[in-house]
């Protein structure tokens, strides 16, 4: 909402009250005030002038040489290139030594050899937008009405010595979308009175009862019709003073029977629509649900098709409007109007809403009607119309309004005790405080002991129950006066849960082992959505995706990180990985909501360790984010549970995957990305990881417990092995563990040789096994004992021998 | 003899003095305290001494040798601490050049504003709450006040999957969902965070996909002293103890009153720049007292309990505290962006 600094003075007293002041004021007590615009800003030296002769200019087919009396001693001459100017016209001079907005300073100068001594504006020279200025206008000079006296301020003529407040009005607040609604607030604010605008109807003796009869069907829908008939209308453009209001508003000028329906919007907040009634072609009017497939033609010449769902005006037959939203073609106000349909209503937001989502047309009056007119204002914003009309359309208004109500309005009735609004809200108010900001709001009370009982205006549709009042009470009271505490009563532990805990040791740890944060879109496209999924679910797509690359939830997350690790390379950082953790959704069928899996997903690419001088590069492999893993699975107390088993997987190297068990059961996978998938992403060698972290972080984990320090010395002995190429070395240390029982403490791997050296198909395999004995030092017999057994099962289980 | 002696004693300390290195004071030893040296030489000589004269000599070698002993002893050290330094010397280092990096990571910059809000709360006695992104309608909206049809849902136009699923267009459905659970009593002391999704097209300053944090406290007699209290300690926490905070009225479906709050610029220190369009103030978080409707749905009674809430973007948070000019850095996980974040922060 623009609100008109000059404008709100009509009905409040802003004395000693500057524009910039009263914003901070309106913003503090409860509506931003976002912007305030001072129109004449940046403008200097424009007068009204008389266009006292126009000639061609001798040497230029598009300009005009004119002489212009501005007031001074004699006519200057100024060289026009618009196409309206005439002599006797009275236009805005911009003279030699004038600004216009842009700094753009007026000179004397010579067009094709002639001197100009100035300029004839356009509304747009002079800052306003094209799209308010009025048509016959819009491509040339501006002229003013005949009574305009040449040689004064130009800019005040056209109500520009303004400042325009930008209201940014939250849905609760529809009150004020109108001057009215927001000189009630004003007034509040200051605690002034509001003065309400003049309606002083002379009726004709004629009825209007005896022109047109109005029906409603849809009651529900327009539970008030009022119609006014107004006779002789002249139509002409409207008073400057109320073309300039509804431009500083946002509204283009048509005539005058127009703008006053515009004027009246804005004024009172209550969309009216004026019918040419001699092309209605009826005399009734029947408000009803258009017919499925039904057709009209809108004021802007656009054919609409109808649905059930959108309340029209008809004349019986066809619909000469779209209830609330856009008048008809075919009943549409012109030049040849003489006798006006005035239609003042109140329809529900609900229909109107409809109507104008499903036809893409949002107007000044739809979005007044949507969020609720005051129905007390729907008579008088009526009337009002119909005495602005009489005065500057010559009309005729008919006696009386031909009505369809069934409209019942009761104003809200609040009570509240002092106790409670002191509670809320931590004050200790007195009576006398709560009484005069409901009188400063003009709402009427009636106090009874503790007890506050305010009834209503229905302009402020927004109040209905206690805590509604309290804010009235909190925002003008101020909550600057407001104190500061610190909520009381019980006390609560505050700490994270176990789960919680836990992923943000996860976080720590991947960032400590080199890994960055990342955060991505939990949307995809359709062709992304399975890839490296983990799970066998469907995916979930949205009903009315914005674009086809965000159209469905993600079953994965590497994908991101893919695109995450390609849109780095692709700016010279190619070396680093990444991590994130968050939800995948599964579609779920038969329950209400999807199932939300928090993964972990990690990608690693190209240089791991690197120390530059010391010619270090050691790029990224399998191992490395391996390592990560078991580290962080060590970190959680898991390891014992997890087990890497060799696996296949699309979009994965075929061998170098694996897929994470834990106790048996798959919760990931991690390996090398396809190397034809590398290449489309443009990447180097690439590693990543998924898993469900919710698994990890669920699977149940032992209590820490200290265990004795060995006092006696443990016996290491190494064996190297030749083994099948394609026997793990999990599976040997799986056999080597078992064999050594109690006494084997730890085994570790310490070297691996597929070379040359070997024979086809075989590999060397080197272990670290070490014995220990809590309770004694171990002999050596004793240790070959149990070493004898662990070759013995080598041999046997995986014909793996010792190398000779 | 006594000469003989005194005199090797003079030229041996002689010698062992001028010695330049280990192996030069080897030889000098061996030289003469050896088996052919001289002074071996002159005890073989004692032989011919009368016995008076004998202990008496014998008492004078002693002195002698133990006087080179000693002389060699100094010596000998003296030159290994010179042979030390001087292989110390020959291996030093430039300790300009730079040390073996080490890997380290690091929040992402909307982790590290909300980890720090979640510990600010929790020291206050709040526990985390969450809950899911793709939340019925039922949660997103009409518990919290927002029923079908309510010009409010306009604000925020919504992914919908079907008819009663969509995308969280804010994490107030945790408060909800956690209201419900505490069936109707008190305390309840929650900060909700998580993704949240409206139907924006991504620019500078809009993102189809970003983080709410939000804050719920019920108990008996929570006034709106207490949130306004409440959001000044997180304001002072999070942007320092020389801010200042006001509220203003606001309007939000799921509290009433409802205000929004304010923090005093940094930039111009209240006097009006650009970064707060002349204000003085820059627009931080929504929040109010919990509305009657959202209280009684979850179960609670409004008669006997109140609540405040609150709601605020880590992005915008994170924008303004760390300067950042464009909410698409957060998603496009830029290593110059994210490597920025890594250090403590004071």
């Amino acid at each position: 909402m623009f609100v008109s600094y000059k404008w709100l003075q009509d009905y409040v007293d802003l004395s000693g009250i500057t524009p910039e002041e009263l914003a901070e004021k309106i913003t503090k007590s409860g509506i931003e005030v976002e912007g305030v615009e001072t129109l004449n800003e940046g403008i200097k030296g424009v007068v009204i002038g008389y266009v006292v002769q126009r000639e061609q200019h001798p040497n230029a087919d598009k300009l005009n040489k004119c002489l212009v009396d501005v007031g001074e001693e004699a006519p200057i001459q100024i060289i026009c290139g618009a196409p309206n100017v005439a002599q006797g016209q009275k236009v805005a001079v911009a003279k030699v030594g004038a600004v216009l907005p842009g700094n753009f300073k007026i000179k004397r100068a010579k067009l094709r050899g002639e001197e100009s001594n100035g300029m004839i504006c356009s509304l747009q020279e002079l800052g306003m937008e094209g799209k308010i200025v009025p048509k016959e206008y819009a491509e040339g000079i501006f002229v003013f009405p005949g009574d305009a006296e040449v040689g004064t301020d130009a800019i005040g003529a056209l109500n520009r010595d303004d400042s325009i407040l930008e209201l940014g009005l939250t849905p609760n607040r529809s009150d004020c979308l109108s001057m009215l609604g927001v000189a009630y607030e004003v007034a509040a604010i200051l605690g002034r009175e509001v003065k309400l605008p003049e309606v002083r109807l002379e009726s004709s003796s004629e009825m209007a009862s005896d022109y047109i009869d109005i029906k409603v069907e849809a009651k529900e829908d327009n539970p008030l019709y009022v119609a006014k008939v107004i006779r002789n209308v002249k139509i002409a453009p409207s008073p400057l003073w109320m073309q300039t209001r509804l431009m500083a508003a946002g509204i283009r000028p048509h005539n005058n029977v127009v703008d006053i329906t515009n004027y009246i919007l804005l004024e009172y907040g209550q969309p009216l629509h004026a019918f040419d009634y001699d092309r209605l072609g009826s005399k009734e009017i029947v408000v009803r649900r258009a017919t499925e497939g039904e057709t009209m033609v809108t004021l802007d010449d656009v054919k609409r098709t109808l649905s059930a769902d959108h309340l029209v005006i008809s004349n019986g037959k066809e619909p000469v409007a779209l209830a609330g939203v856009m008048g008809g073609a075919n009943s549409e106000v012109s030049s040849e109007t003489t006798t006006v349909l005035l239609e003042s209503a109140y329809f529900s937001g609900a229909a109107v809403r409809k109507a104008s989502k499903d036809h893409g047309l949002r107007s000044e009056a739809s979005a007044r009607f949507e969020k609720g007119v005051d129905p007390n204002r729907v008579r008088v914003s009526g009337d009002r119309a119909a005495y602005l009309m009489a005065k500057y359309a010559d009309g005729e208004v008919l006696g009386g309004s031909v009505e369809a109500d069934t409209l019942t309005v009761e104003p809200a009735v609040v009570s509240i005790t002092l106790e409670k609004i002191n509670r809320v809200l931590g004050t200790e108010l007195s009576m006398n405080v709560i009484e005069d900001i409901f009188s400063r709001l003009q709402f009427d009370t009636n106090t009874e002991e503790d007890t506050i009982t305010v009834t209503v205006p229905t302009r402020r549709g927004d109040i209905r129950i206690e805590e509604d009042l309290i804010e009235e009470v909190a925002r003008l009271y101020g909550y600057d006066n407001i104190p500061k505490t610190l909520p009381e009563g019980s006390s609560t532990p505050g700490h994270l849960t176990g789960y919680q805990q836990k992923r943000r040791v996860v976080r720590h740890f991947l960032e400590g082992a080199g890994l960055y944060q990342a955060v991505t879109y939990s949307l995809t496209s359709e062709e992304r959505v399975a890839q490296y999924a983990l799970e066998n679910g469907e995916a979930i797509r949205l009903a009315m995706p914005m674009s086809e690359d965000r159209s469905m939830l993600r079953l994965s997350i590497v994908p991101q990180l893919l695109e995450v690790l390609k849109y780095n390379s692709a700016r010279q950082n190619e070396n680093f990985g990444v991590y994130e953790t968050g939800a995948v959704f599964l579609a779920n069928k038969g329950v209400e909501l999807p199932e939300e899996r928090e993964h972990l997903a990690a990608a690693i690419t190209g240089v791991w360790h690197s120390h530059s001088w010391q010619g270090e590069k050691k790029p990224v492999d399998f191992y490395v984010l391996k390592g990560i893993l078991e580290g962080l699975f060590n970190k959680l107390g898991v390891s014992s549970q997890i087990n890497y088993v060799q696996a296949k997987m699309d979009g994965m190297h075929p061998g170098r995957t694996a897929e994470i068990l834990l106790n048996g059961a798959k919760i990931g996978f991690v390996g090398q990305v396809h190397p034809t998938v590398q290449k489309n992403f443009d990447l180097k060698d690439t590693f990543v990881f998924e898993l469900s972290l919710k698994a990890v972080l669920e699977a149940s984990v032992e209590p820490l417990h200290y265990n004795a320090i060995p006092r006696f010395p443990s016996i290491t002995r190494d064996i190297a092995l030749v083994a099948e190429k394609e026997t793990a070395s999990g599976q040997l240390k799986e056999i080597i563990a078992e064999a050594g029982g109690k006494l084997l403490k730890d085994v570790q791997v310490f070297d691996l040789y597929e070379g040359d050296r070997m024979e086809a198909g075989k590999k060397s395999i080197a272990f670290s096994l070490k014995y220990e004995d809590p309770e004694k030092t171990l002999t050596d017999e004793e240790v070959t004992k149990v070493h004898e057994k662990v070759l013995e099962a080598l041999k046997e289980k995986a014909r793996a021998v010792l190398r000779g | 003899m006594q000469e003989r002696l005194q005199e090797l004693q003079t030229e041996v300390l002689q010698k062992i003095e001028q010695s330049e290195n280990l192996k030069e004071l080897n030889e000098v030893r061996v030289a003469y305290l050896g088996k052919k040296g001289p002074i071996t030489e002159v005890l073989r000589g004692m032989g011919k001494l009368s016995a008076e004269e004998r202990p008496k000599m014998g008492a004078l070698v002693n002195e002698v040798r133990e006087a080179i002993s000693v002389k060699l002893e100094e010596k000998q050290k003296e030159l290994e601490e010179a042979e030390v330094l001087e292989k110390l010397a020959s291996e030093t280092i430039d300790v300009t050049l730079p040390g073996r990096p080490v890997k380290a990571g690091s929040h992402h910059p909307l982790t590290k504003i909300i980890e720090e809000i979640e510990d600010l709360f929790i020291g206050m006695g709040y526990q985390v709450a969450e809950g899911p992104e793709v939340e019925k309608d039922y949660y997103n909206f009409e518990a919290l006040n927002l029923p079908k049809g309510h010009p409010a849902r306009d604000m925020q136009d919504s992914f919908y999957i079907s008819e009663e699923i969509l995308l969280r267009t804010h994490t107030s459905p945790v408060q909800a969902r956690t209201m419900e659970k505490h069936q109707g009593k008190g305390p309840v002391k929650i900060i909700c965070p998580g993704k949240v999704y409206r139907r924006d097209n991504d620019d500078a300053t809009h993102s189809h996909q970003f983080m709410q944090i939000e804050g719920l406290v019920i108990d008996e007699n929570i006034r709106m002293s207490d949130l306004k209290g409440t959001l000044e300690v997180f304001a002072k926490k999070i942007f320092g103890e020389d801010r200042e905070i006001r509220l203003r009225p606001s309007f939000f479906p799921f509290t009433e009153p409802s205000v929004e709050m304010d923090i005093s610029c940094k930039i111009c220190g209240g006097k009006g720049c650009s970064v707060c369009k002349g204000t003085g103030w820059i627009e931080i978080l929504g929040a109010g007292m919990v509305h009657p409707n959202v209280l009684e749905m979850a179960g609670f009674d409004s008669k006997k309990y109140t609540g405040f809430a609150f709601g605020m973007g880590p992005e915008r948070i994170a924008m303004l505290k760390y300067g950042i000019d464009d909410i698409r850095h957060f998603y496009t996980n830029d290593v110059r962006f994210l490597t920025q974040f890594s250090r403590h922060e004071e």
